[in-house]
């Protein structure tokens, strides 16, 4: 078992470096790529030389990131197939549709596009050009789609059946597993995250220039162009990520109070707008969870339900399964040690089916078929011991939530100051300490979006699909030591990768915009 | 007597090979003329020799695909292991 959770350990650990090194590159394409189309139609209806220039300063940036960007998701999908073995069955087609659809559609779509992007100003007309950035930028978009479909439907996995024979969830619904609304939120929500990346991009580096007196006109008309889209992106990603709040609420509830750090919820729910957890805190003592907060009255009922009178249940109200009806009645729905009686019934149902299928007794194999699927639904409990272990970790994810959302608030801030500046002759953006602001917000916009992730994944634990499968079942029976040995080899040549990618682009930053070669 | 409404099939061809030819002269052109992209591809084709011809080969073997010949087998083991977890 201690070698088993190492393994589990350490492919998490693998799993959460290449995923936030790859999210290190996308949240700048899906921004970048949508910038320089705007920039690219200004020049179109303008035909001026200086519009060109910036689009064509703007796009030698993307594609270093591109370039440096490509074949980083892949690593995930080898670890899929060597540390996940048993996820990567288990998840059948329903994983690996929209991962083909992302390949075929999406990259091939992004691929032929940036080509021309980058190839064809003198070879193709200015329409065809126009209309090609836009592609790439749409491409990259739906390039993230599929993946997040992927993704939300680990967190809420619908439109699918359990075949006991294949031992794989059968996709029998696409559009509930394309439209579920979790997974339109999380796509929206990533999206606006990215237009954001690239805004900030913009104006953290085109601060530079203004600070080193370098190319100011060019600086100014970037920072235009970038404060409006960042401004108009941090909005959305609020809206979106009101959204997500509602849908975190209705369908990974501990999620919500593993993120609130809430043991026990009432009526009308204050909201933690900062606060430092008690770590001696255990979820069966009647101390405070906080050691120091300042709360909103009833915001967290307004997130969760939008409605200041609502009941959110909190670690223990989920394990006991108490809630509040809007009449004020409490009711018990199913405990988490009923969900583990009930998974275990499911797992006993899938041995019988097991022995039954050895023996080629096709009636057994019905009748535990049956009882499978009327407790699959909790099938992942069943390898519970006690309801604690479904509770996730929750100081990472108490505090990765509160630094997205303090982060992102900055940003809102950012946006709004450096969008009414840059409608008046830009004075603030002419000030050396709001030029630290705006670059020194490069690293803060990616710390928001890497924390919005951490808050994601480390809050669905210990579930590597909502429900039905924990991480210990989804590993591969490998050793730990050869996770740990490609754990380092990962990080170092990730860090070197990295280097290169920074020196590049400071390089490319520094010769600036004269050099319209790529 | 050539009648003009009949398509014309070494027409056709030619205008394939022709934009092929442009599609191929977009790329050879856009290579050539490279300063910054030339050590991108170089740390582009760096990057997927490790991944695939290092990582891949060496350290991420599909086990279910490298351990089992068929997809019965895959399911049977992966029902055992999900039942003896």
């Amino acid at each position: 078992m201690n070698d088993l959770m190492t393994v589990v350990d350490w492919s998490r650990w693998q799993f959460a470096l290449t995923a936030m090194y790859h999210w290190l590159f996308v949240p700048l394409t899906l921004g970048l790529s949508v910038i320089i189309g705007i920039m690219e139609t200004i020049y179109y209806r303008k035909r001026s030389e200086k519009w060109l220039r910036t689009t064509k300063f703007w796009m030698t940036l993307f594609g270093i990131n591109f370039a440096m960007g490509v074949a980083t998701g892949i690593i995930l999908e080898f670890e899929f197939g060597t540390n996940w073995s048993n996820y990567s069955w288990f998840v059948g087609d329903i994983f690996g549709a929209p991962l083909a659809i992302e390949g075929l559609l999406a990259f091939f779509m992004e691929a032929t596009f940036i080509a021309i992007m980058f190839f064809g100003w003198e070879k193709v007309s200015p329409k065809f050009h126009l209309a090609s950035t836009w592609l790439t930028a749409l491409g990259a978009s739906i390039s993230a789609l599929w993946i997040l479909i992927a993704n939300a439907w680990m967190q809420y996995p619908v439109g699918m059946e359990f075949d006991p024979g294949q031992m794989r969830n059968v996709m029998d619904n696409f559009w509930e597993v394309t439209l579920s609304p979790v997974a339109i939120n999380k796509f929206l929500h990533t999206v606006f995250d990215g237009w954001v990346v690239g805004a900030v991009f913009v104006c953290g580096v085109s601060s530079w220039y203004l600070m080193k007196r370098q190319r100011n006109e060019f600086a100014l008309d970037s920072i235009r162009i970038a404060s409006w889209f960042g401004l108009v992106g941090i909005i959305l990603t609020i809206w979106t990520g009101d959204g997500s709040a509602v849908q975190v609420a209705r369908v990974q509830p501990m999620k919500l109070a593993a993120m609130e750090g809430l043991y026990n919820g009432k009526v009308g729910q204050e909201l933690v707008g900062f606060g430092i957890l008690n770590p001696s805190k255990d979820r069966k003592d009647d101390s405070s969870p906080y050691l120091f907060d300042i709360s909103i009255p009833y915001g967290l009922s307004i997130l969760a339900n939008h409605d200041a009178n609502t009941f959110v249940p909190g670690i223990n109200d989920l394990i006991d399964g108490r809630t509040i009806t809007p009449q004020n009645d409490t009711v018990y729905t199913e405990s988490y040690a009923e969900r583990i009686i009930i998974g275990k019934k499911a797992h006993e149902a899938l041995r019988e089916y097991d022995h039954a299928l050895a023996k080629g007794d096709t009636v057994a194999m019905a009748d535990a078929r049956s009882r499978l699927k009327e407790n699959y639904r909790y099938f992942g409990y069943g390898y519970l011991n006690t309801p604690d272990e479904a509770v996730p970790p929750v100081g990472i994810t108490f505090y990765s939530f509160r630094i997205m959302v303090m982060t992102g608030g900055f940003l809102l801030l950012f946006f709004i100051i450096g969008t009414i500046s840059s409608m008046r002759e830009s004075r603030l953006w002419k000030r050396t300490w709001w030029q630290w602001v705006s670059i020194l917000s490069i690293a803060v916009v990616w710390i928001c979006s890497e924390a919005g992730w951490v808050t994601a994944e480390v809050g669905r634990q210990p579930w590597i699909i909502e429900g039905l499968m924990p991480t210990r079942a989804a590993i591969s029976a490998i050793s730990s030591s050869t996770v740990e040995l490609t754990f380092w080899m990962f990080a170092i040549v990730f860090t070197a990768l990295l280097v290169a990618e920074i020196t590049i682009m400071v390089n490319q930053i520094r010769r600036g915009s004269d050099n319209d070669k790529y | 007597m050539i009648d003009n409404d009949t398509p014309n099939p070494n027409r056709h061809l030619s205008s394939i090979r022709s934009c092929i030819g442009k599609i191929i002269r977009l790329y050879v052109d856009g290579f050539r003329s490279m300063t910054v992209g030339k050590k991108l591809w170089m740390i582009i084709i760096i990057k997927l020799f490790i991944l695939f011809f290092i990582f891949k080969l060496l350290f991420f073997p599909d086990i279910l695909e490298r351990d089992y010949d068929n997809d019965t087998e895959r399911a049977a083991a992966v029902r055992s292991a999900l039942l003896n977890r």
